[in-house]
Order: structure tokens, then C-alpha cells, then sequence
């Protein structure tokens, strides 16, 4: 898998993560350009997901089994959309925080990725 | 994801009453709560898929460590449930539950520590959780907090 997009989106997620944690901090709900970003972000999981599932088809295993891999990909890919949805129902300072703590998980899932995968090596 | 449905009944619900105490049943899954769903929503997917994962590609190599990764995903996956459904009889069974997931972290923390042979491979809650950012331990205290002020509010 590249690399480069998994650190991307690693520090992309930790961005959200600051941004909406700001929101909650600010009392705010998520607004429009909150969604914007974790659209960004969502996007960049999907392009991730079709690299993977592109490399995967091509013979290329993750150091770590394809299973545990996928299941990863899958979980980084409902990461963020699935707390947005969630900040839609809870239009609170707890809807931004929720989003917040979507994205730390997503960032999380990035490293796991990266080392599921071996990263550096591929 | 499944949990979006009852969520979204749940919210409406919840703004129907806001401002008034609550018509009979608490609401356990807004607000903060909502964090706290979120939360125990990913480690029951967390907790579950792992334990499911290792549980049939690797049984023999740590069977208690897998078998007790699926006992924390049942115990995460009913406190999601109860505080999804909110009310006085599901916060009682999420403040069990919250008891429960805090005396197996305890309880599992400190047996991985001093009997390392054990386990060859790790549950959710070794170490007390340090694998996860000790977010297993930091999750039911928080989870007791909100449920003890979810009474309060409802009595006053």
C-alpha cells in the first residue's frame, strides 16, 4: 500500500480530531465546513480502500494477514462517516466531540495499518 | 451501521422533552452520552471482531485470552444496547455492566501482569488496557459518572 497516504491520512484524521475537539471545546456543533473536512477524510479512506483492494488483487499480501488487513481498511472506512452521522442527530458541543473521537480512532487504525501491512517495506 | 436507526428515534425523543425532566424514561444516549455511545458502539466492533477473528483463525495458540476478549465484546455490546435504549431498568443494567467491564479490567489487568504464561497473546483489557490507550479503564469510570448524574437528573 503507499505509505505516503496512510501518513496522510493519519495526520489528516489527527486534524479533524483538533478541529472538531475545538468545536466541542468552543461549545459548538459540527457546521457545515466541519462536514466538508470529514468528507475529505472519508474520500481519502475510500481512495485508500480501492489502492488496497487494488494491491491485494495484484498478488500483494499485508505482512500481517489479509483478513486482520481488511477488517482495518473496512473499520478506517466507517471511521469518520459513521460518527458524522451521529453529529447530525446530536447538533450539541457532544456531537463535535463525538467526531473528535472518531477521528483519533481513525488515526489509530492508520498506524495499525501502516504496521499490519509493513510498512516502509511495501 | 445498525446503531443509526434507533439513534436517530432516540434523539427525537430526547427533543420532545428537553427542557422538561424527562416523561418516565431517561435518556441515556444524548449528550454527553452520545460520546459514551460512540465509544462503547466502536469497542464492542473492536472487541468483537477481534475476538471472533482470533477466536477461528488461532484458538490454540491463547484460548483464555480469546475467550475472555469475547466476554468484554458481550459486556461492551449490552452496555451500548442499554444506553442506546435509555430508562430506568436498562441504566441499571448498564451500571452492572459498567461495575463488571471495571472489575475485569482490574481483574484481567492484574492477572496478565503477574502470570505472564497465561497469556500468549493479548486480551482487550491486559495490561489494563494499554493497548488501547487505557481508554478500557477510562470508559467505565466515565460510563459510572454519567450514569449516576443520568438518576440525579431524572429525580429532580
Amino acid at each position: 500500500m503507499i505509505d505516503a497516504l496512510t501518513i496522510a491520512l493519519g495526520v489528516a484524521a489527527l486534524a479533524l480530531a483538533v478541529w472538531c475537539g475545538l468545536a466541542a471545546y468552543r461549545d459548538q456543533p459540527t457546521k457545515d465546513w466541519h462536514f466538508i473536512g470529514m468528507a475529505v477524510v472519508s474520500l481519502l479512506c475510500i481512495v485508500q480502500l480501492v489502492i488496497a483492494f487494488v494491491q491485494l488483487a495484484r498478488g500483494q499480501s499485508p505482512d500481517k494477514g489479509t483478513a486482520l488487513f481488511v477488517a482495518y481498511l473496512l473499520g478506517a472506512a466507517a471511521c469518520v462517516p459513521a460518527t458524522g452521522f451521529m453529529s447530525l442527530s446530536e447538533r450539541t458541543r457532544w456531537g463535535s466531540a463525538t467526531v473528535a473521537a472518531g477521528a483519533v480512532v481513525l488515526a489509530v487504525l492508520e498506524v495499525r495499518l501502516f504496521d499490519i501491512w509493513g510498512g516502509g517495506s511495501a | 451501521m445498525p446503531e443509526a436507526v434507533p439513534e436517530t428515534t432516540a434523539s427525537a425523543a430526547a427533543k420532545d422533552t428537553t427542557g422538561a425532566a424527562p416523561a418516565g424514561k431517561v435518556s441515556l444516549g444524548t449528550g454527553p452520552g452520545r460520546l459514551l455511545v460512540t465509544l462503547y458502539g466502536i469497542f464492542t466492533v473492536a472487541a468483537a471482531s477481534r475476538s471472533i477473528y482470533q477466536l477461528i483463525a488461532q484458538f490454540d495458540r491463547a484460548p483464555l485470552a480469546y475467550g475472555l476478549s469475547a466476554v468484554s465484546a458481550v459486556v461492551y455490546g449490552f452496555i451500548t444496547f442499554s444506553l442506546v435504549r435509555g430508562g430506568e431498568g436498562a441504566r441499571r443494567a448498564a451500571i452492572v455492566c459498567c461495575g463488571l467491564e471495571l472489575l475485569g479490567v482490574f481483574g484481567i489487568g492484574t492477572w496478565t501482569l503477574v502470570d505472564r504464561a497465561a497469556f500468549p497473546d493479548a486480551t482487550v483489557w491486559s495490561d489494563y488496557g494499554m493497548g488501547y490507550l487505557f481508554i478500557p479503564v477510562i470508559l467505565p469510570v466515565t460510563g459510572l459518572i454519567w450514569l449516576r448524574r443520568a438518576r440525579a437528573k431524572a429525580a429532580a
